[in-house]
């Protein structure tokens, strides 16, 4: 992360009217974001509410029809994800894109492998190791991951949660400035999900903000500081998580609520 | 001609190369479209386009039929097992109005319902160099006698190795057995004067000069592994048949590494050009040559002849195909057997 | 274990049997942790049994030098099939590109007058080429390996064909750098060709390669996880026509040593090194469904094989039973893989 990018009050992530058309259909339209610096935002929506539309649109895996990103107040146009990322946005997958069969170390400087210095490691790409076993410890151990005894074990040995720690060691550990976390716990058990939990609280608290997808309301209002709800392409309430209620939370997503009606219960910002 | 046999000598290879060469395989018709002018069609069809082998024999048959005033449509399966090509070949002559089929059959029975189907529309059928199974499902059949091309290099190897001990290491095609390899690899032990025991089978000789048989696929690579592996066997070989030149080429290397060129005799059958110029470098002492545009430009004869007045082609009394003749070519005469020297061999060689 | 199940208060069957399940639970994770051991194994096993049965004929060092020249070609060509492999691919043409590249390099040296490097190095750039060819259709057309190098394999051999117009070139008209790869040293008893000694070399740098360099991670996991990759930041498609021509200019060493095998240029030969090379592969214990395996593994498939076809003649065994052999360690060796990744779950 960028030195001031917490201190100052722009906010780490702002998108405003995205659209997103396949063919006759509207996945997104005319949707906003809002992320602050240094919080976790979940963002919680029916199926077919737009989710995965905008986190595409956010992470440049697709490229909106309309509407602008601004990335720490910067205007940015990601064409691919690795655009994204080179921008500092990091996107952990529900897949996790991790390489099975490879040890821990591979798989977290998976695409950016630390190499020797000098000729050996710009021409013949020789790999440095040691180096990279060493921030590796550090890394896992600064997030309190080190219940991992043995690195160069496959990641498939490892268990989910085990496996969605390298994913999010991987996306915390190269300098990035805001993480997007798609369905982090859809396939953890109650312990593990913890773990994650806890995971980007410790990411979040080093002031690196969070986008978290998630489906699951307890989670989601464990973790987050605000909630987006995405309903129909849009973004239609966007709340401080202690100022809603799960069943009123639920109600807006699946419209059974207008934000309009519990403007009383809730305060609830008007996009 | 053992060589044109390698794909079948490793049944793994056949079993991907089959895919990939019948999904590639288009019969190669030359002759498809062009103009005929009332020509009588004659068709040849070969079990490749690459071999030496078949390449000579279409020259020998394109020559025959400007000669003779025929027109010749060539098409060419893609590998030693592939049948279906020259189905199809055989439906496309018959359907183009051909008055004769001349082919080397890829598998000897499998392509006898598409060959009947043609003779009853009136086609001749002659097969070429490997006969079919029955004989008799063709009009006629010109080929080298390969017992007798393994005979002759039999007896010659018997003169010249005469008051040794011999020691004979067989290099044969293919673990399937398949009859060239049977007949030459036979013929070679009947001319040396060893008894076969099974006249069907390769391997059951009983016979303490043997040291042992080894399959090569019918090319370098192979030849040399299989010398390798018999001169490990037993150091004392000094007479080594092979299933053809390739074969022999790839065993003089095992032979020369072990720095055996001196002490053993290397026989062969082909009459290929590299393997001629090996008999004239003193490589293989004899081998016993084939006639690959002898049989095409009889069989276009014959069906020409056929053309004319409907006459078929007879073979000799007692046999079921016409011999198109083996020469043994040697540099070091034996006596009392007919042979060639290698330079005669040279401008009669094919390929 | 069989000693432990025979203690006297091993009355307890339950128990035995969970420690029978941890043997071979503990047997599969170091398989699937060590994927060398299995075909290290059989290669140990298989050479005790043949030194018993055949005894010093097949264990003599002349003969186990042999048996590495005999598998030398193979070899080659297997690390060029574990590099495609290890994506995910496979290249039916490797065996096609070897001739090729051979008859490349005889033609350009005996018939076109060119000097020996310029024809030799040409035949390397011409495996490059095929590899490219494989490549570019892999990548940018998105043909499927197999399909790609199904059609690429008879595009070569036609050009073998045409090229050589079927003729061989004989060992005494091969200029002496070609043959080179043939010739020997001998030590201890053993037969030792430089080729054997540049394969084995060919081995040791590639395995390097793949475990030491930044490519060798990326290749690892393109066959691993492609999307994966691709979101990892690894430009796949460069990844995968790299592999496709490092794998074509292998083979342009292979084909350099199977002249220096054979003496002679035969468009005839090494037809069979496509599906050999396959096989090598897979009983080296590399999986076919990529990302998992170790090039050494290549080596010590060949090896088997190898020791096999040796042993087996030896013995005066039938060749049919030696294909048959072969045929049951593949199948043997694809089973394993499938148990082996099921650590996995």
């Amino acid at each position: 992360m960028k030195a001031g990018d917490t201190a100052t009050g722009v906010p780490a992530l702002e998108a405003r009217g995205l659209v997103k058309r396949y063919g006759h259909v509207t996945a997104l339209g005319g949707a906003d974001v809002d992320l602050r610096a240094g919080e976790v935002l979940a963002v919680i929506g029916d199926n077919g509410a737009g989710k995965s539309t905008l986190i595409k649109c956010l992470s440049g895996a697709e490229i909106p029809d309309a509407g602008q990103i601004r990335l720490f107040g910067e205007p940015v146009r990601f064409r691919s994800p690795l655009d994204a990322r080179d921008h500092g946005l990091e996107t952990v997958y529900q897949n996790l894109a991790v390489a099975p069969s490879r040890d821990i170390p591979a798989n977290l400087f998976l695409g950016r492998e630390r190499r020797k210095p000098g000729p050996l490691g710009s021409v013949l790409r020789l790999l440095d190791k040691k180096r990279m076993r060493e921030e590796t410890q550090e890394l896992l151990t600064s997030l309190g991951l080190l219940t991992i005894q043995n690195f160069s074990q496959p990641v498939e040995t490892l268990s989910g949660g085990q496996r969605q720690g390298v994913a999010v060691a991987r996306a915390a550990c190269f300098g990035s400035r805001v993480i997007i976390m798609d369905e982090p716990t859809a396939a953890l058990g109650v312990r593990e999900s913890q773990r994650v939990l806890d995971l980007i609280r410790e990411i979040s608290g080093r002031g690196v903000p969070v986008i978290l997808i998630s489906h699951d309301m307890p989670h989601v209002f464990d973790v987050a500081d605000r909630i987006h709800i995405q309903r129909l392409g849009r973004r239609v309430a966007l709340v401080n998580t202690c100022d809603i209620s799960m069943p009123d939370a639920v109600a807006l997503m699946t419209g059974a609520l207008h934000p309009a009606e519990i403007d009383g219960r809730s305060r609830v910002e008007h996009p | 001609m053992a060589h044109r046999v390698k794909l079948r000598c490793s049944a793994l290879a056949a079993s991907s190369a089959g895919i990939g060469l019948t999904l590639l395989l288009t019969s190669c018709g030359s002759g498809v479209g062009a103009h005929n002018d009332g020509k009588t069609i004659v068709g040849l069809i070969t079990k490749t386009n690459d071999n030496p082998f078949y390449v000579k024999m279409r020259e020998g048959a394109q020559k025959k039929a400007d000669e003779l005033g025929v027109d010749l449509r060539t098409f060419a399966g893609k590998g030693q097992a592939d049948n279906d090509s020259q189905v199809k070949a055989v439906e496309n002559l018959v359907a183009a109005g051909a008055k004769g089929i001349l082919i080397t059959p890829a598998d000897s029975s499998a392509i006898i319902p598409a060959l009947d189907r043609a003779r009853k529309a009136g086609v001749m059928v002659v097969a070429l160099d490997s006969p079919t199974d029955p004989a008799s499902a063709v009009d006629g059949t010109f080929a080298t006698d390969n017992r007798l091309a393994g005979r002759m290099i039999g007896k010659w190897a018997k003169s010249r190795m005469a008051g040794k001990p011999v020691h004979i290491a067989l290099l044969d095609l293919s673990p399937e057995q398949v009859k060239v390899d049977v007949l030459r690899d036979q013929g070679f032990l009947e001319g040396f004067g060893i008894d076969v025991g099974n006249p069907e089978r390769i391997g059951d000789e009983r016979d303490s000069r043997i040291v042992g048989h080894e399959v090569t696929g019918a090319n370098e690579e192979g030849g040399r592994g299989a010398m390798e592996k018999l001169l490990q066997k037993d150091r004392s070989i000094n007479l080594v048949y092979t299933i053809n030149e390739p074969a022999a080429a790839g065993a003089y290397q095992a032979i020369k590494a072990a720095g055996k060129q001196k002490d053993i005799t290397l026989v062969s059958v082909d009459g290929g050009c590299p393997g001629v110029k090996n008999v004239a470098a003193g490589i293989i002492g004899a081998t016993s040559m084939q006639f690959p545009v002898k049989m095409a430009a009889e069989g276009v004869a014959a069906v020409a002849a056929y053309a004319k007045d409907g006459s078929k082609p007879s073979s000799p009394r007692g046999r079921d195909f016409t011999d198109t003749g083996v020469a043994l070519i040697t540099d070091t005469p034996a006596a009392g057997l007919d042979s060639k020297k290698s330079d005669w061999g040279l401008t009669h060689c094919w390929g | 274990m069989a000693h432990d199940t025979v203690t006297p208060h091993a009355a307890d069957p339950p128990a035995t049997r969970s420690a029978k399940h941890g043997l071979i639970a503990r047997g599969q994770a170091a398989l699937h942790t060590k994927p060398l051991l299995g075909p290290l194994v059989v290669l140990l096993l298989a050479s005790l049994f043949f030194s018993v049965w055949v005894g010093s004929r097949f264990s003599d060092p002349l003969n186990i030098s042999l048996i590495v020249q005999q598998v030398q070609i193979i070899g080659m060509v297997g690390i060029a099939q574990t590099l495609v492999v290890l994506t995910a691919g496979i290249d039916l043409s490797v065996g096609a590109i070897t001739v090729l590249a051979s008859v490349v390099m005889g033609k350009l040296a005996v018939d076109s007058g060119l000097p020996v490097l310029p024809a030799l190095l040409l035949g390397l750039v011409t495996g490059g080429v095929c590899g490219g060819l494989n490549g570019t259709l892999v990548t940018r057309f998105r043909i499927p390996p197999f399909i790609a190098t199904l059609g690429t394999l008879s595009v070569f051999s036609a050009l073998t064909l045409f090229y050589s117009q079927s003729e061989t070139i004989r060992a005494q008209d091969v200029p002496s750098l070609l043959s080179w790869p043939g010739r020997s040293i001998h030590v201890l008893g053993t037969e030792v060709t430089y080729s054997s000694l540049l394969m084995v070399g060919c081995f040791a740098t590639v395995a390097y390669l793949l475990r030491g360099t930044a490519w060798g991670a990326h290749l690892h996991a393109v066959g691993d996880n492609p999307d994966g990759a691709r979101l990892s930041g690894i430009r796949t498609d460069r990844v995968l026509l790299s592999v496709y021509v490092v794998a074509g200019v292998i083979c342009g060493l292979a084909a350099w040593f199977l002249i220096g095998r054979i003496g002679s240029v035969s468009p005839q030969a090494g037809e069979n090194l496509n599906l050999q090379s396959i096989t090598a592969v897979v009983i080296g214990g590399t999986s076919l469904f990529g990302g998992r395996g170790h090039v050494l593994g290549t080596l010590l498939g060949s090896l088997i094989v190898g020791v096999f076809s040796s042993g087996l003649a030896l013995a005066g065994v039938e060749a049919l039973w030696q294909v048959f052999t072969v045929g049951v360690l593949v199948v043997v060796a694809v089973a394993a893989d499938q148990w082996i990744r099921k650590v996995t779950a």
